[in-house]
């Protein structure tokens, strides 16, 4: 019984630290594109971004679940290469990856848009590239806003719900998270092993919630 | 030596305009434009330094062509040997003052300069300190030090001290002017500060609407050639009042209120809020030095 809590546990925070790495990767491009791009279709991408804050989880689960599956065209032709999604691992991140998209985006997409015009300008006329601008310059310069993407996109990963549940079914060890199991032992009348699911999640949230403010809070001192 | 001859379509506050700039500036030289805000002046500077493309014509920098529309080039303003210093200083934030200035160096030579750029600018005892800790006057320091830290051929001054007062203004000037003698860098400044203009610049190019309109040393573009015993100031309608017999009118020119008699006949003419010139004929001037 332990053992099965410890790794529903490590199960749960891997795939949010996953999800996170990748919505960094993936968020930090995208909110300079909503920022900066001058296309004329950008609002239809953010509001794509957005989808996942109005919609609810079981919507984009039920697509996903029929994606992934191997009579639709997409779950089929990776069926051919030997990749499964529905209820496995790699699904769940793909569908947390989508549904906590817009928690990574925006705080990103806020910061970005308050830097001023001419800080890009005057490393450009120092002869610094796009890329170097960005790296050495601009995101060190919105950290604030990376941390607060992090920290929201990790926690709503944390407490996914419906998603995992339409994709992930219930597979200890693959795709058995935290919030699934309180649900799983509420049903079974377990109402023990809940509290102990429950109160480590709160817990450890809390923790990370409250160290990454007050490191974010000192880091800033200074800057503003 | 850099020759510019360039058209750019414009939309301002007051509606489109087709700007058209021909000039030629000299090694070395310290060259202001000078007009009202919407002449096109920021916008010269911008293209200049290729952060803005003109519609067409062509910029060539001691040999080197850095636009040409007819043989499309426009090289980026990282190809581009030139110091820019914006009106908001634009400092990194997360970088010291020193720090600043060595994310511009791209050599070990300029990396060895930094702390002589640093001293030039009087900052050394600052140099460790962040951006958002200094005065608007220090800011803009740093970044006239940063601007030159990759020996631009050209320097380009966009309104630099327009966000400080005027103590500060006038430290600065001296660092500009100090700078200029030191480094003999060719320097390009927008201002529409008659003081400023006439303390810095060897040549003033005066524009207005999108046009260089004349190109003069600063004293012969706002004196009168001769010496005269005419005084005239022009200033802003403070205040119109009736003291009898006359009307006592208050202006404010420059910084100085002046009060002024006008008969009943005049005082028609003017009304609160517009503009006045008061001239004075046969006056003999007393000069004090001031500080």
């Amino acid at each position: 019984m332990e053992s099965e809590f410890l790794a529903t546990m490590v199960l749960t925070f891997k795939l949010a630290a996953i999800t996170t790495l990748i919505l960094l990767l993936i968020g930090i491009p995208l909110a300079a594109f909503l920022v900066f791009s001058k296309m004329r279709f950008k609002s239809v991408i953010e509001t794509i971004v957005s989808m996942p804050l109005v919609l609810p989880p079981s919507v984009l689960g039920f697509y996903l679940l029929l994606a992934f599956s191997p009579a639709s065209a997409i779950g089929s032709f990776l069926n051919e290469h030997g990749i499964r999604l529905a209820f496995s691992f790699e699904g769940l991140v793909i569908g947390s990856v989508l549904f906590s998209l817009p928690f990574m985006v925006h705080p990103i997409q806020s910061a970005l848009s308050q830097v001023h015009r001419s800080i890009f300008e005057a490393s450009y006329t120092l002869g610094k590239s796009k890329l170097e601008t960005m790296i050495r310059v601009i995101l060190p310069s919105i950290r604030h806003g990376l941390i607060s993407g992090i920290v929201l996109a990790f926690a709503h990963t944390v407490g996914e719900f419906g998603v995992i549940l339409m994709i992930g079914g219930n597979i200890p060890g693959e795709t058995r998270v935290a919030s699934i199991a309180i649900y799983d032992e509420v049903e079974s009348l377990n109402y023990a092993m809940a509290h102990q699911y429950a109160l480590t999640l709160f817990a450890v949230t809390f923790a990370i919630l409250l160290l990454v403010y007050t490191l974010n809070k000192k880091s800033l001192r200074g800057i503003q | 030596m850099i020759y510019i001859n360039i058209t750019k379509h414009l939309d301002t506050a007051e509606g489109p305009l087709n700007a058209h700039f021909e000039l030629t500036i000299n090694d070395g030289e310290f060259l202001t434009l000078f007009g009202p805000s919407g002449a096109g002046k920021t916008t010269l500077l911008r293209m200049i330094a290729g952060l803005e493309k003109p519609d067409s014509g062509k910029i060539e920098v001691d040999g080197e062509v850095w636009f040409d529309s007819a043989k499309k080039i426009n090289l980026p303003p990282q190809k581009r040997s030139i110091g820019f210093v914006f009106q908001d200083y634009a400092l990194f934030p997360t970088m010291s003052v020193r720090e600043n200035l060595l994310f511009a160096a791209e050599t070990t030579e300029q990396r060895h300069n930094v702390d002589e750029l640093i001293e030039l600018v009087e900052l050394t005892a600052l140099s460790d300190r962040l951006p958002s800790t200094l005065s608007g006057g220090q800011k803009q320091r740093v970044a006239l030090a940063r601007a030159l830290v990759r020996h631009p051929k050209i320097l380009l001054l966009d309104e630099p001290l327009s966000a400080l007062d005027s103590t500060m203004r006038h430290k600065l000037q001296d660092s500009l002017s100090l700078i200029h003698t030191r480094l003999g860098v060719t320097t390009l400044l927008v201002s529409h500060d008659i003081a400023e203009t006439v303390k810095l610049s060897d040549r003033l190019a005066a524009i207005e609407s999108g046009k260089i309109i004349r190109t003069c040393s600063p004293m012969e573009f706002f004196s009168p050639k001769t010496l005269s015993g005419k005084v005239q100031l022009i200033g802003d309608i403070l205040s119109i009042e009736y003291d009898q017999p006359v009307y006592v009118i208050t202006l404010l020119a420059g910084n100085s209120i002046i009060k002024a008699v006008a008969s009943a006949q005049e005082a028609s003419a003017l009304k609160v809020g517009g503009k006045a010139v008061l001239s004075s004929k046969a006056f003999n001037p007393i000069l004090i030095p001031l500080g």
